[in-house]
């Protein structure tokens, strides 16, 4: 038992040392800060610039959020404090189902659903052209995927309110949702935060759904509706075949590795807000 | 004067039910969004695919010219995913169980160092499945091995691991503390105490762990694009390299032939008919076995 610990304390350890190490054969010829700024990606000619799928990944993610964030607090609140018992036992099978659906078959939605409504309704209204494959689809996608997830989380962060504080403001005699807005909601407010974060961590890291709406065309894009390449894709398009060229592993290796950052200082500072937010109600 | 503050109170009311309403309504809109979505989800993947879901398609392995729209049927991705889903799992219970023990039994009164354990695995739990895929290669490259079900067990394995430890700890976390001092006063050892008496009394949460990394096993695909490879055949041995279901939609959805793609949306059917059986079956275990526990 104490060795299985040992084990599993030691994996992001030496996952994390892995990554470094083979990452370290492109950064002993490429500084670390023009590879993260340059936007040409030509592996046959050595040149490996981030910049483009590290902003794709921050479109899509954000995009995600923004259209997840509000319906998911919404949804929270109405499920915690306005619900009767009967809904909430239709919801809790409904999100656990949604959070079990694997993400080629969010893909697979993507393909068929989004993608047509992108390119036949969406763009036109716009007044834009588009294949559908866009930055726009992906969001959409990936944001019903993060749904449930900060969904529990945001249940269970309101969960750990005390009742008294609401029936508290209950007693001064006003409405339910002016008790929720000027005292739950700013109580709750780091959770909520922390919620989003872990929102934002899993969105970053999720690969094969966002892949196949994506589009995935190696440029910046300049608007929602341009095709985009997040560094998951990249990874995942590319593993395969880099064998061939020098320096490709170890360029893939290093956009794992920044998505290995980047997910794992979302996911800290989200638990840690978290865990102060719990220990204040105990 | 006094009429006039009622006035302003009146308004006020009036002002706070108006907003009330409002937020209401938009709350209720957005779990009735939440529950559509998922609707539209299951019934447009249902739409598309049955009408190209067959006997055949389930029961044969590809023959020549599959992917081209030919015969032959995704048997090889069904068995090669139930083989994967099925070893991971295993592998993570064998490991997780013990662990999950450990920091119920033995780490009783080391509360800090319980949570920091626990700290650790929700962050484990937080790194995305690709960053194990491509580890699980770089390792398979150094090491010299091929694609293989074996390789894609112990990644897959790994990435369920910390759902599964944490899924279990918080079933023992519901588990009474007097039953842990009554056990222990009767003079049963540490793993008396885990596997007997915490094991037994939350039976239920231990199934429900065990499903639930099944499900996450057998709808992962990133994980196991670089470390299982992909064949027509139903692999034999650890060693083979196997087809899996996410990977034979991925591919097939890929291909511009319209029969292919049709059996990318069949596939899709029959893996999200697995994962809803799965949520299934632990909803089903859950309410059954609770009976069982002792309460206090």
């Amino acid at each position: 038992m104490r060795l299985w610990t040992l084990v599993i304390l030691l994996t992001p350890l030496v996952t994390g040392a892995g990554l470094c190490w083979k990452s370290s054969m492109l950064l002993s010829d490429h500084s670390l800060v023009s590879l993260l700024s340059s936007v040409v990606w030509k592996p046959l000619s050595g040149q490996f610039g981030f910049a483009s799928f590290i902003i794709s990944s921050l479109w899509v993610t954000f995009l995600a959020l923004l259209f997840a964030g509000p319906i998911c607090l919404l949804s929270a609140l109405h499920l915690t404090y306005y619900a009767h018992s009967r809904v909430t036992k239709i919801m809790q099978p409904a999100i656990d189902i949604l959070a079990g659906i694997p993400s080629v078959v969010y893909g697979v939605w993507g393909v068929i659903v989004i993608v047509p409504f992108m390119s036949n309704r969406m763009a036109p209204l716009f007044g834009v052209e588009t294949s559908g494959y866009c930055i726009l689809a992906g969001a959409l996608v990936l944001s019903v995927m993060i749904t449930p997830f900060i969904l529990n989380i945001l249940i269970d962060i309101f969960q750990t309110i005390p009742t008294e504080l609401h029936e508290s403001t209950l007693s001064l005699g006003v409405s339910n949702w002016v008790a929720i807005r000027s005292v739950l909601l700013r109580k709750a407010f780091p959770g909520i935060v922390s919620a989003m974060g872990l929102g934002i961590s899993r969105a970053f890291g999720e690969t094969i759904a966002v892949l196949m709406v994506v589009g995935n065309v190696a440029k910046i894009p300049d608007g929602v509706f341009q095709p985009g390449y997040p560094l998951t894709a990249l990874i995942a398009n590319n593993y395969g075949e880099m064998l061939s060229i020098p320096l490709y592993d170890s360029a893939l290796m290093l956009a794992a590795l920044i998505l290995f950052v980047i997910v794992l200082l979302f996911n800290l500072l989200s638990r840690i807000l978290i865990i102060r937010y719990e220990n204040k109600y105990k | 004067m006094k009429i006039n503050t009622s006035k302003t109170t009146g308004l006020r009311k009036s002002l706070q039910r108006a907003e009330e309403i409002f937020f209401r309504s938009l709350m209720l809109l957005s779990s009735c969004l939440i529950v559509g979505v998922l609707l539209m989800i299951i019934i447009s993947i249902m739409r598309k695919g049955i009408p190209s879901l067959s006997f055949e398609m389930l029961t044969r392995t590809p023959k020549g010219g599959f992917y081209f729209g030919k015969e032959g049927g995704i048997l090889n991705a069904i068995v090669g995913s139930l083989y994967l889903a099925l070893g991971a799992t295993l592998l993570a219970f064998c490991i997780g169980l013990p662990v999950a023990i450990f920091m119920n039994t033995w780490l009783l009164r080391h509360r800090k160092t319980v949570n920091l354990l626990r700290f650790i695995l929700d962050l484990l739990w937080g790194v995305p499945s690709i960053i194990y895929g491509a580890m699980g290669f770089t390792v398979m490259i150094m090491l010299g091995l091929r694609t293989s079900l074996l390789a894609g067990i112990i990644v897959v394995g790994l990435f369920v691991l910390p759902i599964m430890i944490r899924a279990i700890d918080e079933g023992f976390k519901t588990s009474p503390a007097g039953l842990t001092e009554a056990a222990l006063s009767l003079g049963s050892s540490k793993s008396e105490l885990g596997y007997r008496v915490l094991a037994m009394q939350c039976f239920p949460g231990i199934v429900t762990a065990i499903l639930l990394s099944f499900g996450r096993a057998i709808g992962d695909a990133a994980s196991v694009l670089f470390t299982t490879g992909f064949t027509d055949r139903i692999p034999t041995s650890l060693g083979q390299p196997t087809a899996t279901l996410p990977l034979s939609i991925f591919f097939q959805l890929t291909s511009p032939i319209p029969e292919v793609k049709n059996r990318a949306y069949a596939a899709a059917v029959v893996l999200t008919i697995i994962i809803l059986l799965t949520s299934l079956l632990a909803r089903f275990f859950t309410s059954k076995f609770k009976k069982q526990s002792i309460k206090f």
